[in-house]
């Protein structure tokens, strides 16, 4: 297979420039005969599923070993999925395939999920969309979890293409209504049977209770008051029904402007500081409303603008920042880098690997939202100030700053492990959880709220991601677990009180700043300046960032990174170029070509299981010696632990490869450019000819 | 510190004292917290001059004297300002000794000391002049070898400038004023002698050499048959002497095709050589044509022989011009040719002169990535891992033996065949097997260390300086990064054999090849480097190191999996400091002294159990006492 000029063009002859999109002509595909007599698999419903169209001699195509491989099944369409029936088990023995979704299965693409489709017709790769006239010979799917699959239709009947083809089209990309939504039908058919999960305490803040109970848990109580007085939605349908607010702010203000020009409450930081939200007033002409707004945010700023007890830093966030079209932008490219249709297309764009990423900005705009998130934390943490995060309906970017904002600053971090965020981002796309299908909670309750529904009918039984054991057995889910993640230890008596006095200093006394000036940075503390950015007379792009903004930041950035990090404390990440780098496990983890077989951080990670193991082994034999107890039953080992060789892309690498065969790059060598001269030289400069 | 440390006193600290917590007992994990920071630190040099700091730490006042190796001598001491390129000037004392600058900084806010071998300078520069001026304008500005430049200021009186830049000269640049290397003076001793640990005929016989088809021939015993190659070489049992001698005349500087590794199973082999002396006329030499036929035969396999060009095809065709070229189809019937398409050692040269242009002094910030991908360094990683991976394939899968040469045979080839033998051979993958590795591959085979690297040479422009060998040391790092459990040693291990690759202060690296190194006894005269890692091997080791005989490691060569080695090229910001230790690794450690200590206590109880047997009078001593931390749960 290493002919002459596969590597660079090399021996003289040349590589064939590469098609477009290499296929495999179906008679060159192996098959197994056992295969063609179409294995059956049955279907698996969901509560409420129903099969829409099916299509049978559909031929799936798997790369492997840089050949492809067709296995013959039957492409369904449901009202939730897309799902190939074929007997492609065989080789999945391995305790990789424990790590299986109960709801998604291999071979299973929820609606949702549905990037884009392609037909592909005489060898020509088009997206596809509304009513088609001719049928493709292949059909490709590119998944939001950025896996893409290869259905190849040539052998099923044409009656069979059209409607499966058609049917996959209508209901992946047709807009559909709300109220269509499967969660509405799962929910129905679900609810007279099971109970709901008594052991998912996931706060969902949907009550005054939680919201008084987070005040209490963040000691912003002293400050912050939680109200209702949005409930039933009758202040506006953006808010939630709940929500906290400055303690001295009077509750009618809320209503003045449909809760627009009020300051939410966030979080609060152990010293007091906190963070804070706001949607920003509607852009207005007219001379005598913009006098009325500008009164209105004049008193809203004294509440919480009281120096030197109180300071508030603004932050706008619609101004200063990425747009969410700019995000929109940047994530369709950097997506498309990772939807890879075969071998060939993965080595043409790993030449130019590094310019890719950077003409996507992806990795720019995650440096600067982490970039964002510090400098608020210098406030919270190094001024010492309030910060108000400002943003036309505060329910974009906001979310993202006092998130990332939360993450770092409070402890403690990361139980979780990236498999945790992958099968979380995953989840965006499965219609049977409510927690990300409604665009608030208003909106939410009036499609699954009581009164939505009759009265006599039983609640409907509705599921959040957060319950994982809907999506994973027990010993899957200890995968989302941090192996590293040591809990935080028990502070004693005196510690406490410690941390207790400090809170009860800062609402006695006036804030003494840490840095020298308060008008430091670019957060403009000057009502004036609030009041203009909030009034849509965005100035901020006129002024200059003094150089003492950067330095600030510098300052923090770099004070923190020189001293050993506490996991139970602040955590900041690095920024720099080197260091923010892709999201190996989510975006490379279906390509086969990038799979480290027996390497990757999983090795290490699975050693250090396997050492976790055998300590608490002998923990429990010297228990044993002591107390004369029997052993308890050992635990299963972790999944990390029972396969001696797991790919890099562990748990999710489900494509097999032979690991006694290296990938071999098809492409090769770039042009110098500039340094063809020093190319052409010579190593040594001695003429060989007279040796 | 890298450079200079940081001033301290910029912001008092708010929540970050409490050490990592452990889940075991409280003593224990703030032992275990403290005490591998330094030990896993991978800044070596930096790490070097930190540990000193510390350890001398307690009295540090000026008198207190630069730490000078045995046969370090005092040369002289200057006021300077060390113009940090992170953090502004400092004002410091500078030392110099017949081995290294070191500089304490004078500020009382700031702990910085630099500590460097002379043997790293590659130039040294006056800046400003008598008529230029600012404070900071008069002074010395040094390029080293090793991705920094320092910059000096000197006050103008008393030729302070002029002292420091001939001193400097004449003790960095020993061999362009007759002076001798310091490796020739140092006068260390270790508990173990690194010399030691290559012997050709002992690795031969490891491999299961000689053997029916491989004999050790000794022709080249006083450099006769080629003086850049090593005494001992491994040649197909069917060549004669007289056949080699032929052979010789056929390729480049008489570098024959010999032995480098054979599969242990399938007696498939890696042979290296350099270029066939083919030239314009294309002629041809039956020897050298029924040598490689010779050497095809030797695994009995009817396949032909694969010979891979290091070059790409261009320039090995461009390479008859100068007498040189390849083997062709119609001269080598048994073979098929391949070209790897890596590039020369001025491309490689060039490229690294990019890199630091993009991380020293500062990080390029907004556009990293195209900025990297312009300096072609990963690039030519990636080709010349791609490169080793086909050698190593063709003959693990046993479909052929492969030869292997570029132009001359000591730098491209020596990458390849080093680096599928690390692939292949975990033997390799060991403290020692990688020393070997080196000692074999590298030094004995003639790798011109003495010119790549320039050692002890003032010529800094010269076109024969590139870094080929720090190159090998990258893709090695990299296969360790994608396989961080396959290999003994660990992140600092490297970079101590890059540090001293071009202190000086070892004779390992020294000189061309072995011949020269037998004329000037540098195994008698000169320390080795492996004394120095091998009697401090725990400092070297991966703690995640999985011994895994006959397990072939394939790495990745995608440029999704190849990163830029950060703690190496980036290690003098202290803005881009990794995490040291990483938290794995230190959880690992505290987790495996946890583990000894309780396999101890096992022991420990099951004697007092034995003794309550015998003695039934004996009361067991409290659980709680006995097992503080037992009970914490996990």
């Amino acid at each position: 297979m290493l002919g002459k000029g596969v590597v660079g063009g090399g021996g003289g002859t040349r590589a064939p420039k590469p098609s477009f999109v290499s296929y495999v002509r179906p008679e060159e595909i192996h098959t197994n005969e056992k295969e063609v007599t179409e294995k059956e698999v049955t279907l698996h419903l969901l509560p409420g599923e129903q099969l829409l169209c099916e299509a049978s001699t559909v031929l799936k195509c798997v790369q492997e070993d840089s050949c492809q491989r067709g296995i013959y099944g039957k492409l369904v369409c449901t009202d939730f999925k897309i799902a190939f029936l074929g007997d492609d088990e065989s080789a999945l023995e391995s305790d990789e395939t424990q790590f299986k979704n109960k709801i998604i299965g291999e071979n299973d693409i929820p609606l949702h999920c549905v990037d884009q489709i392609y037909g592909v017709f005489d060898e020509k790769k088009k997206t596809l969309f509304g009513q088609l006239k001719k049928y493709p010979e292949k059909l490709i799917i590119h998944c939001k979890d950025l896996r893409v699959f290869h259905f190849c239709l040539r052998y099923t009947k044409e009656e069979e293409v059209k409607r499966i083809v058609s049917g996959i089209i209508h209901h992946t990309l047709a807009p559909k209504l709300l109220k269509r939504l499967f969660l509405f039908s799962y929910a129905t058919a679900v609810h007279s049977n099971t109970p709901t999960n008594p052991q998912n305490h996931t706060v969902m803040f949907d009550t005054l209770e939680d919201w008084c109970w987070e005040l209490e848990r963040t000691k912003g109580s002293m400050k912050y008051k939680a109200v209702s007085v949005n409930e039933g939605y009758r202040v506006c349908e953006r808010l939630p029904a709940h929500f906290v607010v400055p303690a001295p702010l009077p509750e009618e203000s809320v209503s003045r402007f449909q809760g627009h020009g009020i300051p939410i409450w966030c979080w609060s930081y152990h010293n007091g500081c906190a963070l804070l939200k706001m949607s920003a007033l509607p852009r207005e002409q007219d001379d005598g409303i913009l006098q009325t707004h500008k009164n209105f945010l004049d008193g809203i700023y004294r509440v919480i603008h009281r120096p030197p007890y109180e300071i508030v830093k603004t932050e706008d966030l619609s101004s200063n920042f990425l747009s969410l079209p700019d995000i929109q932008t940047a994530y369709s490219k950097f997506k498309q880098l990772f939807l890879i249709d075969n071998s060939t297309e993965f080595w043409d764009t790993d030449i130019k690997w590094f310019s890719l990423l950077e003409s996507s900005s992806w990795l720019d705009i995650i440096r600067r939202c982490l970039k964002k998130a510090i400098e608020v934390i210098e406030c919270l943490d190094a001024q010492n100030t309030n910060v108000l995060l400002v943003e036309e309906n505060a329910s974009d970017l906001c979310c993202l700053v006092s998130s990332l904002v939360q993450v770092m600053m409070h402890p403690p971090a990361f139980e979780f492990t990236e498999t945790y965020l992958t099968v979380l981002s995953d989840s965006l796309y499965i219609p049977i959880f409510t927690t990300f299908f409604f665009n608030s909670p208003h909106q939410k309750e009036m499609n699954l709220g009581r009164e939505a529904q009759d009265a006599h009918s039983t609640p409907l039984h509705l599921l959040t991601v957060w319950d994982w054991s809907v999506q994973f057995e027990p010993r899957a889910q200890t995968l989302l677990q941090n192996p590293l993640y040591v809990e935080k230890p028990k502070l004693d008596k005196g510690q406490r009180k410690g941390t207790h006095l400090k809170h009860q200093r800062q609402l006695s006394l006036p804030l003494t700043q840490s840095k020298s000036s308060p008008k430091r940075g670019f957060f403009r503390e000057e009502t004036d300046h609030l009041i203009k950015n909030l009034l849509g007379k965005r100035i901020s792009k006129l002024i200059n960032y003094s150089d003492e903004l950067q330095d600030s930041f510098r300052e923090f950035y770099d004070s923190w990174h020189s001293k050993p990090a506490d996991y139970h404390g602040l955590l900041l990440p690095h920024i720099e170029g080197p260091e923010v780098r892709v999201w190996a496990q989510r975006y490379l983890r279906w390509i086969p070509e990038a799979q480290i077989l027996g390497g990757g951080a999983v090795a290490m990670t699975s050693r250090l299981v396997g050492m976790m193991e055998e300590v608490r082994s002998l923990q429990e034999k010297i228990n044993e010696r002591h107390h004369h107890q029997r052993a308890l039953p050992a635990e299963a080992p972790s999944l990390l632990r029972s396969s001696a060789r797991l790919s890099s892309l562990f748990p999710f690498a489900l494509l097999q490869r032979r690991p006694s065969k290296p990938v071999l790059p098809t492409s090769g060598w770039k042009a110098l450019g500039d340094e063809e001269d020093l190319a052409r030289r010579e190593d040594e400069f001695v003429d060989l000819g007279e040796v | 510190m890298p450079g200079c440390s940081r001033r301290p006193g910029l912001r008092p600290e708010s929540s970050r004292q409490v050490p990592p917590a452990s889940r075991f007992s409280s003593s224990k994990s703030s032992s275990m917290a403290s005490a591998p920071t330094s030990k896993y630190n991978s800044r070596s040099l930096e790490n070097e001059s930190i540990k000193r700091t510390s350890r001398d730490g307690v009295n540090r006042d000026l008198s207190e004297a630069v730490p000078r190796l045995p046969g370090e001598i005092r040369i002289t001491d200057k006021e300077v300002i060390y113009i940090c390129p992170f953090n502004g000037p400092i004002k410091g004392r500078v030392y110099i000794t017949n081995y290294r600058l070191y500089l304490r900084s004078l500020e009382t806010d700031s702990a910085l000391i630099l500590d460097v071998p002379l043997g790293v300078i590659s130039r040294i520069e006056k800046m400003g002049g008598a008529t230029s001026r600012g404070e900071n304008s008069y002074g010395l500005d040094i390029t080293c070898k090793d991705m920094r430049n320092l910059r000096f200021a000197l006050k103008q009186e008393g030729h302070s400038r002029r002292d420091m830049f001939e001193i400097l000269t004449r003790h960095a640049f020993p061999l362009s004023h007759s002076l001798p290397i310091f490796a020739f003076v140092n006068e260390e001793k270790f508990n173990v002698d690194g010399w030691m640990v290559y012997n050709p005929v002992e690795e031969y016989r490891r491999q299961g050499l000689p053997n029916h088809h491989w004999r050790i021939t000794f022709i080249n015993k006083c450099y006769e048959l080629c003086d850049t190659y090593p005494p001992l070489l491994v040649v197909p049992f069917r060549a004669t002497d007289e056949d080699l001698k032929r052979v010789a005349t056929f390729r480049s500087r008489n570098r024959i095709p010999v032995l480098s590794w054979i599969h242990p199973e399938n007696k498939t082999v890696i042979v290296r050589c350099s270029q066939p002396l083919v030239g314009m006329s294309g002629k041809r030499n039956k020897d050298d044509e029924k040598y490689l036929d010779v050497i095809r035969e030797t695994n009995r396999q009817i396949s032909k022989l694969t010979i891979y060009d290091a070059r790409p095809n261009v320039n090995a065709v461009a390479n008859k011009a100068t007498g040189g070229g390849y083997e062709s189809d119609d001269a080598y019937h048994n073979t098929e040719l391949f070209f790897l398409d890596i590039h020369n050692i001025h491309v490689m040269r060039e490229s690294l002169k990019k890199v630091k242009d993009i991380v020293y002094p500062n990080v390029e910030e907004s556009h990293w990535l195209s900025s990297l991908e312009s300096t072609h360094w990963l690039e030519h990683i990636k080709l010349i891992l791609t490169g080793a991976i086909q050698v190593a394939d063709k003959v693990s899968s046993g479909r052929s033996s492969v030869l292997v040469h570029c132009s001359d045979g000591w730098d491209r080839t020596a990458q390849l065949t080093s680096l599928a033998m690390l692939m292949l051979d975990s033997f390799y993958r060991s403290i020692e097997g990688f020393e070997i590795l080196v000692q074999k591959e590298w030094i004995s085979f003639g790798h011109k260390f003495a010119s790549r690297i320039g050692h002890g040479d003032k010529n800094h422009a010269d076109a024969d300086r590139s870094p080929i060998f720090l190159q090998f040391i990258d893709c090695v790092w990299q296969m360790s990064k994608q396989f961080p459990t396959a290999f003994e040693f660990n992140e600092r291990f490297l970079m101590t054999i890059l540090d001293h690759l071009y202190s000086c202060r070892f004779g390992t690296f020294l000189y061309n090849c072995e011949s020269a190194r037998e004329r000037q006894k540098v195994t008698e005269r000169t320390v080795s480097l492996w004394s120095l890692i091998n009697s401090n091997k725990d400092t070297f080791k991966n703690p995640f190191y999985t011994k895994e005989i006959n397990r072939v490691l394939y790495p990745v060569a995608s440029m999704r999996h190849l990163e830029l080695w950060v703690n190496y090229y980036i290690r003098w910001n202290p803005r881009i400091k990794q995490q040291q230790p990483n938290p794995v690794e230190q959880r690992y450690m505290e987790l495996l002294a946890l583990r000894d200590e309780y396999i101890k206590r096992l022991e420990e109880l099951q004697l007092a159990n034995s003794a309550k047997l015998s003695d039934p009078s004996t009361s067991p001593s409290s659980p709680s006492q006995m097992l503080p931390h037992v009970q914490t749960h996990f």
